[in-house]
């Protein structure tokens, strides 16, 4: 599980690689958040229909908390799109970002101090919330509006034991290449539309002696989840979605032959002296190097690609220019061939562990367009698998490549596996093997060490 | 006075009737404690005395402890009893063997060395002109979180790749460069235990001003005239330390050996902060955390915890054995 | 021989080596000097680097190593600034004072609990006293982490969760056993005659405990008091716990551990952010240092 896993964690360096960017010039931070505030003054002169919050009764003087592994700066954006609720209903939200969410919520829960609504980034853990007997249903309303406003696939996730739970919140792509638009337009690259093309791309870029894919993989105690992105991509790709969905419910072994030949297909990439870690140092240097700092020497031009999720945009300082015509930007990691388009991603969920009016009315509200467009004007770096949400309220280029995949027809969304999988999997054996994987451990061993790992029962 | 405080005089506020209630509390227990007479009044006063101690401890340590010593037993979710399964994966599991192995070179590397240099450098600073500025040298990494300390150290250990337009930014890499040498991925680097031993110098270089500070108050209590008799014999710097200073404060150096070791045992910080547990680094506290906490498994994470117990009972008995001896 | 402390104060004993002493004594070893002299150096250094890095403006300080300070002097307070900024949602002021409030009590509270309990273990004679002493000693080893789930249910029951009161309780029974061990030691070296005098003039174990012991004590529980005081200040893992999350009792150290991203790349504000945290203790430390030293197991040899 990533926040237990990856997502989350990665939400939460997201946040913290974001407020170190926002403070690297103060001018830069008033400014950001002058941004914010005129946005959400937008949102709450919007006219929003506040007539439909009155079938919840009269909420005024009333509060709901939330919880949320979305600390500052990030949390801000998230601040501003509540205040048309507010407004509407007189419901004051309490809002609270705490970095080690992942663990403090499942603490909280079992100790019977569950706040209101917590933001929860992945499957696994909102099975094991559920499991704590605190968590409640989502409300029809809620319902209604999830099956109006997303994917089938997406309501599944929110799903535990056949109940509805959780209505998804935010949503990232992780299918994403970082390079640079400047280096590849010199050196006469294009952008890969096949799998064998990207090969084709990093021995080119080999052969003329410097090293194509630079990573990183460190992240404290969660290092190693970038791997576990790498393979899910891969096992999506070599193997297609429904290898991967039993994979992931293990109904196919993880030290099967489809998984063995994922893991071969990454080392392909990560485990070849030539092709990695351009510009950082050899195979190993990838495992001492924090995700954060995986891909930045791409603007250094001694790396030319990089793998990693969409909210890595944040990681780049300030002043780099991130559009298709800049400094920096991303395409979307190919399919096998160019008809097939698998998308890795993930998201957060909203789950509510009381079913008090004013709790049900802002479930109500985070499940709508509306709250969907207000987030996305007042902030950079987001996106949602709302369908509801007009590509046209983004203003970061990244968040519109995302979105613009996540919502193409053809694309077949994945949530990260991981997030998925038994914590004693998806958050531990995964990461820790993976590790050692990079370090030199054979993937064999790999492999069979973490089957080894998946609960009995 | 419950209640969430948010302003500073608030805050303060509560704190000041937090104290002020605590307080009333000890006031009836020495008032009581005062009144009790007759024969078998110091049985009396001596349970008063211990009253709040034991209570706090039954509940915040004792019933908490149990609970984890019957848990240890059951599977991760602590639904199916599965006997001593738990303990046949810590001592047979390769992962496990290796978080044993660190925990005991932990163990027997940490309380000797910080112990030792405590020791000696309180010995060469003791009454020199600048002690007191020499002793807060050593003592400062005390003042510092462990979370800190691992940034501190990162500048030390930092790698960088050995190619033109590259720095090290680590101190230690930079000292090998200039040497002539190759940079090393040192905290990756596993052979011969290296990072392990790198993480067990920063814990070092925390804990050495807690031994530097006790024995060098104990070796403030040797009295002068025994020294100065000493030195009238004409006594070596040498036989000076091991036949007067050492003998004078063994009573302190066992009680820092054993506070160290303990404090070792339960090392969890500066693991966690700086490889994460990764890289064969990883120790019974961290692994307990990682197993509780990440791979959801309460019961293996119980029996880790049971085993840390089992480890000090040696420590334990050596006490008990030296207080008996001196006494 | 055992170290036993006179019960004189410690005022009279306090060695005072004639300045030809000292000089004899520094003339007879110039390599223990040398020797001191590299041990300070290898301990201060990294934090030297530290201190140097905080005033280094980021680019710098993620390219090159902080010693390139001396050829190339870039000195910026950014980084200072940035961790007092309220714009920024980083402003350490008020979780300073969080710290504040919860190590006061958490270090008052359980000196006051554990020198009561030590003075009954050592100086009173009640049954059960030596296999209570060993279990509490025992209970050192209880790693904090098994308590957290099970305090934290009482905590939430009992409807403190939230404030500082967990804090408060936690800090505090984590301590005692420690505590308790170390004033134990500390007491059980002041001479039974002191504590048979005043029993035969007819003191109860309050007064004595308030009127003989508790003068003597006074360096031992300054001592044990700052350790604890550090211990308290320096917590990451009972805050996370029982500060529930919420900005208006986490302590300073879990806004640097917020600050720090997931690690790596917020390196500038942490090392400005940790000389921030330090001020206090280390201001306290060298301001009890001399009192704590002076008074510290003052006494003699008895043979």
């Amino acid at each position: 599980m990533f926040g237990q896993s990856g997502s989350s964690r990665s939400r939460v360096a997201l946040a913290g690689a974001l407020g170190v960017g926002l403070v690297l010039s103060l001018a830069a931070c008033g400014g950001d958040k002058k941004d914010d505030s005129s946005g959400s003054t937008d949102a709450a002169s919007a006219g929003i229909d506040c007539a439909q919050f009155s079938q919840f009764g009269d909420l005024k003087g009333k509060t709901v908390s939330v919880y949320t592994g979305i600390v500052t700066p990030e949390d801000t954006p998230h601040k501003k799109s509540y205040e048309a609720f507010e407004k509407c209903t007189g419901v004051t939200v309490k809002y609270e970002g705490d970095k080690s969410f992942e663990t403090q919520i499942l603490v909280r829960a079992k100790a019977g101090n569950p706040p209101d609504i917590a933001y929860v980034p992945q499957p696994g853990l909102l099975k094991q919330l559920v499991d704590t007997g605190k968590a409640v249903e989502a409300p029809k309303e809620v319902s209604d509006n999830t099956d109006k406003w997303f994917g089938k696939d997406w309501k599944s996730y929110g799903t535990v034991n056949g109940k509805f739970y959780a209505a998804p919140l935010g949503a990232n792509v992780k299918s994403l290449v970082w390079y640079s638009p400047k280096e590849f337009k010199d050196k006469g690259y294009t952008i890969p539309t096949t799998l064998d093309e990207l090969k084709q791309l990093s021995d080119k870029i080999a052969a003329t002696g410097s090293k194509p894919w630079c990573a990183g993989i460190g992240s404290g105690d969660a290092t190693g989840w970038p791997v576990t992105d790498w393979v899910e991509d891969f096992m999506l790709r070599v193997n297609g979605v429904d290898a991967y969905d039993k994979w992931v419910s293990h109904e196919i072994p993880f030290n099967g032959p489809e998984s063995t030949a994922a893991w071969n297909a990454v080392g392909d990439y990560l485990k070849n002296d030539k092709f990695v870690n351009g510009g950082i140092g050899d195979v190993k240097s990838i495992a001492a190097t924090s995700f954060q700092d995986g891909g930045l020497n791409i603007l250094e031009g001694t790396c030319s690609l990089h793998r990693q999720a969409s909210f890595y945009a944040a990681n780049f300082p300030k002043a780099t220019k991130i559009a298709e015509d800049g400094d920096i930007y991303a395409f979307y990691l190919p399919g096998k061939d160019a008809s097939s388009k698998p998308v890795l991603g993930g998201g957060e969920f909203v789950v509510a562990f009381a079913d008090r009016p004013e709790v049900k009315a802002f479930q109500y509200y985070l499940s709508t367009e509306i709250w969907a467009n207000q987030k996305a004007k007042a902030s950079s770096g987001w996106v949602s698998a709302n369908k509801g949400l007009n590509i046209e309220n983004l203003t970061n280029p990244i968040d519109v490549l995302s979105a613009k995949i996540l919502q193409d027809p053809n694309a077949q969304f994945r949530f990260d596996g991981s997030d998925m999988m038994p914590a004693a999997v998806g958050s531990n054996a995964f990461w820790k093997q993976a590790t050692a994987w990079i370090t030199g451990q054979d993937t064999a061993t790999t492999v069979n060490n973490i089957e080894a790992a998946w609960p009995k029962k | 006075m419950f209640e969430t405080a948010s302003t500073t005089p608030e805050k303060l506020l509560q704190m000041l009737s937090a104290l002020l209630l605590f307080a009333a509390v000890m006031g009836v227990i020495l008032f009581i404690a005062s009144r009790v007479r007759g024969k078998r009044s110091d049985n009396w006063v001596g349970y008063l005395y211990l009253l709040p101690v034991v209570v706090l401890l039954a509940v915040g340590l004792v019933y908490p402890g149990l609970r984890t010593v019957y848990e240890s037993f059951f599977d991760a979710h602590g639904e199916e009893f599965i006997g001593v399964d738990n303990y046949k994966t810590i001592l047979t599991d390769n992962d496990q063997l290796v978080v044993l192995g660190n925990t005991i070179i932990w163990v027997v590397l940490v309380p000797p060395l910080a112990t030792a240099i405590g020791l000696v450098y309180a010995i060469l600073v003791d009454k020199s002109r600048f002690e007191s500025f020499a002793k807060a040298l050593i003592f400062l990494p005390m003042a510092i979180s462990m979370v800190a300390a691992s940034v501190i150290w990162k500048f030390v250990y930092e790698y960088r790749v050995n190619q033109p337009n590259v720095n090290q930014i680590g101190l230690l890499n930079q000292i090998i460069v200039w040497l002539g040498g190759e940079p090393v991925q040192l905290l990756i680097t596993d052979t011969g235990r290296l990072n392990t031993l790198l993480l067990i110098v920063v814990f070092i270089w925390i804990q050495a001003g807690f031994a530097m500070t006790i024995l060098s108050a104990a070796i403030k209590a040797i009295p002068d005239e025994i020294v100065e008799a000493a030195r009238l014999d004409g006594v070596s710097p040498w036989s000076m330390f091991f036949k007067i200073t050492l003998p004078s404060v063994r009573t302190t150096v066992v009680v820092v050996l054993t506070t160290l070791a303990i404090g070792t045992l339960k090392v969890f910080d500066v693991v966690r902060t700086m490889t994460g547990g990764n890289f064969k680094t990883s120790v019974i506290a961290n692994e307990f955390y990682s197993q509780l906490i990440r791979a959801d498994n309460q019961g293996l994470a119980a029996a880790l915890a049971v085993v840390l117990f089992i480890l000090v009972l040696p420590i334990v008995f050596y006490n008990i054995r030296h207080v008996r001896r001196e006494a | 021989m055992t170290a036993t402390p006179v019960a004189t104060t410690p005022e009279l004993k306090a060695p005072a080596p004639s300045a030809s002493a000292i000089a004899k004594k520094r003339l007879s070893s110039p390599w223990a000097s040398l020797v001191a002299i590299v041990v300070a150096v290898l301990w201060t250094l990294p934090t030297f680097g530290l201190l140097l890095s905080s005033f280094r403006p980021e680019m710098d300080i993620k390219r090159t190593g902080w010693w390139t300070f001396f050829s190339d002097p870039q000195v910026t307070l950014d980084n200072y600034r940035a961790v007092f900024d309220e714009e920024t949602g980083v402003n350490l002021a008020d979780f300073f004072v969080n710290s504040l409030t919860i190590c006061i009590p958490a270090v008052l509270i359980p000196i006051a609990l554990a020198a009561l309990g030590a003075y009954a273990f050592a100086w009173i004679n009640f049954r059960g006293k030596n296999i209570l002493f060993l279990a509490i000693f025992a209970l050192q080893i209880v790693p904090l982490q098994v308590t957290l789930i099970p305090l934290l249910t009482i905590f939430v029951k009992i409807d403190i969760s939230g404030t500082f009161w967990p804090l408060w309780l936690a800090h505090s029974t984590f301590a005692l056993p420690l505590a308790i061990y170390l004033l134990h030691n500390f007491m059980k070296e002041i001479p039974a005659g002191l504590i048979e005098a005043a029993r035969i003039d007819g003191a109860g174990h309050v007064s004595i405990f308030f009127r003989v012991m508790l003068p003597l004590l006074i360096p031992a529980l300054a001592a044990f008091g700052i350790f604890q005081f550090l211990w308290v200040w320096n917590d990451l893992l009972v805050a996370l716990v029982f500060a529930g999350g919420g900005d208006e009792v986490a302590p300073i150290t879990l806004q640097l551990a917020n600050i720090t991203g997931t690690r790596g790349t917020a390196w500038h504000l942490l090392a400005s952010g940790t000389f921030v945290s330090i001020i206090v203790p280390v201001t306290v430390f060298l301001l009890l240092q001399r009192y704590f030293v002076r008074g510290l197991l003052a006494g003699s040899v008895k043979g």
